[in-house]
């Protein structure tokens, strides 16, 4: 073993707190030592994948059942497989919805808070602040930690995030140490951009960058939810999990003028129409929105846009379950015409997907994952566009 | 009896007949979680069972839920007695930790040519394996 562990530590380590905490730290040490990590650092929160039951099977349900003990930080989960009250609506079955409920009564148990979504930031101020060393699973909250609020977090698998909150630590490695959070390339997008064409900017750059660190320049200003969209995108079709916006988001630890050791990469407009163009079509079978979940900002934009209409599609709108409960009007005004709000999951990780043949999506990230693990074609439009689609008119 | 140091990833002792491959395993997809058995056809270890044998591979590949595939086999008694990987890799080792099976890596690469059903004992507290005669 590489890794310095304190007093307190090599005695979980040895298993004087029980065989449970032994196990949590010895994934902590493994992974530490794997990544070359010298010692572990506490964690202020933890966002845990590993909840959809449609991903982790009977498998990661038997696991979770079987652990003991009580989260020491506060934990908060990812989307499930369903909406938990409203699965019946998705045309979930009941055998999915008992797994998918036993899972989420084994993360209660272990004290774990019952939201499950891809956007804590979105609902708690209280779980990460610039600085914060975190342990958290989502791909697009990982980017939005380390790149929007400037905390810092690997992107953790579920074990490895379960075993951060029961000890309350995690291995000091990767984009915990300020010299992996430097940029690696240079990304100068000569247009400007609103809504999906950031998810689109995303889907592009993630191919390109891979697990790189990139660095935007931008002749438009993002809001939060593009950023959050660009993030997503770039974490689905790359494994980005940091990236810097010049002049919005937190720096880097060193900024210079020019980042001359970086590759350079620049983006026409061209190009990011292509994405629209390759994944266009007005045929698809449901339009769906909120991945990332909806913010209560995107919630009031769909209800402007579908105003006193009536979808002539299915259409569903993904958020979070406290954002859901924080703008009961807005929700029935989208719902009024006959689009439905679900919570607590997604298009992405809800075998409820697999029913249809097409989705329409305003999202990067649901682009990349939707054929290969939702078993659906995607097309891809602007928001306005997806409502256009959904009320049964032609893309605008 | 020939002793081999080696780093220990998750603790525990346990012997067993030897199974090597030089191919990377993805629990998931290459094993059937019910039966042990390797069903990828394309993996050089197809048909085996890797149950109770001490399992010998330079590391794992593909999704993290083949961490709880390990920890389904654990439970269903057809999990390999011990691993042995040149390097571990996230996926295996926190499958062999959260299943209770030894694991142990930073072996010279010659031992993926071990005769299969050789009897060795992975000591992963001291961090030795040793090659029964």
């Amino acid at each position: 073993m590489g890794m310095y562990l304190s007093r307190d530590e090599e005695a979980i380590y040895r298993g004087d707190r029980g065989e449970t905490l032994r196990r949590m730290m010895e994934i902590l040490v493994a992974l530490g030592d794997i990544y070359g990590a010298e010692r572990l650092v506490p964690v202020r929160s933890v966002q845990i994948a590993g909840v959809s039951y449609k991903n982790i099977g009977d498998a990661g349900l038997e696991w979770i059942s079987d652990l003991e003990g009580q989260v020491v930080v506060p934990s908060i989960l990812n989307p499930a497989g369903m909406d938990l009250f409203r699965y019946k609506e998705m045309g979930i079955s009941e055998e999915f919805a008992s797994k998918q409920r036993e899972t989420i009564e084994a993360y209660r148990r272990l004290g774990v808070i019952i939201d499950c979504t891809c956007t804590p930031y979105q609902i708690y101020d209280s779980l990460a602040e610039r600085g914060d060393h975190l342990a958290w699973s989502e791909s697009s909250a990982v980017c939005y930690a380390n790149s929007v609020i400037g905390a810092r977090t690997n992107r953790e698998g579920g074990p490895s995030a379960l075993a951060a909150a029961l000890i309350g630590k995690t291995a000091l490695y990767g984009y915990h140490l300020d010299h992996n959070r430097q940029p690696s390339h240079v990304i100068e997008a000569k247009a400007e951009l609103e809504g999906s064409d950031y998810g689109a900017l995303g889907f592009l750059v993630g191919k390109e960058v891979g697990d790189g660190v990139p660095l935007f320049r931008l002749r438009s200003s993002p809001t939060k939810d593009e950023l959050k969209a660009l993030g997503a995108a770039m974490a689905a079709s790359g494994s980005v999990a940091l990236y810097y916006v010049d002049g919005v988001t937190p720096k880097p630890p060193e900024p210079t003028a020019n980042y001359d050791g970086c590759e350079r990469i620049s983006i026409e407009w061209e190009e990011i129409e292509a994405v629209y163009d390759e994944h266009g079509g007005d045929d698809a079978d449901i339009v769906a929105l909120g991945c990332p979940h909806c913010s209560g900002e995107e919630l009031e934009r769909i209800a402007d846009l579908l105003a006193g209409q009536k979808v002539k599609k299915e259409m569903w709108v993904c958020t979070a379950r406290k954002i859901k409960d924080a703008c009961p009007d807005l929700v029935a005004r989208i719902e009024s015409s006959g689009a439905r709000v679900f919570c607590d999951t997604c298009m992405v990780v809800s075998p409820a997907t697999e029913g249809f043949e097409k989705m329409m999506v305003n999202s990067g990230k649901a682009l990349v994952y939707l054929p290969g693990l939702g078993g659906v074609d995607a097309t891809f439009g602007s928001l306005e566009e997806c409502i256009d689609v959904a009320l049964g008119r032609k893309r605008s | 009896m020939r002793e081999i140091s080696c780093h220990k990833v998750a603790s525990g002792f346990a012997s067993g007949p030897s199974l090597a491959t030089k191919m990377a395993i993805s629990f998931l997809g290459n094993i059937d979680p019910r039966t042990g058995m390797v069903v990828d056809p394309g993996h050089e270890l197809y048909g085996e069972s890797i149950s109770g044998k001490v399992l010998i591979f330079p590391g794992g590949k593909g999704s993290t839920v083949g961490s709880y595939v390990i920890y389904q086999l654990k439970k269903r008694d057809l999990a390999p007695a011990a691993m042995i990987n040149l390097r571990s890799e996230p996926i295996v080792a926190v499958g062999a930790i959260i299943s209770g099976i030894p694991l142990v890596d930073r072996v010279p690469s010659d031992i993926l040519q071990l005769k299969n059903g050789t009897c060795i004992e992975v000591d992963s507290d001291r961090e030795l394996i040793r090659i029964l005669p």
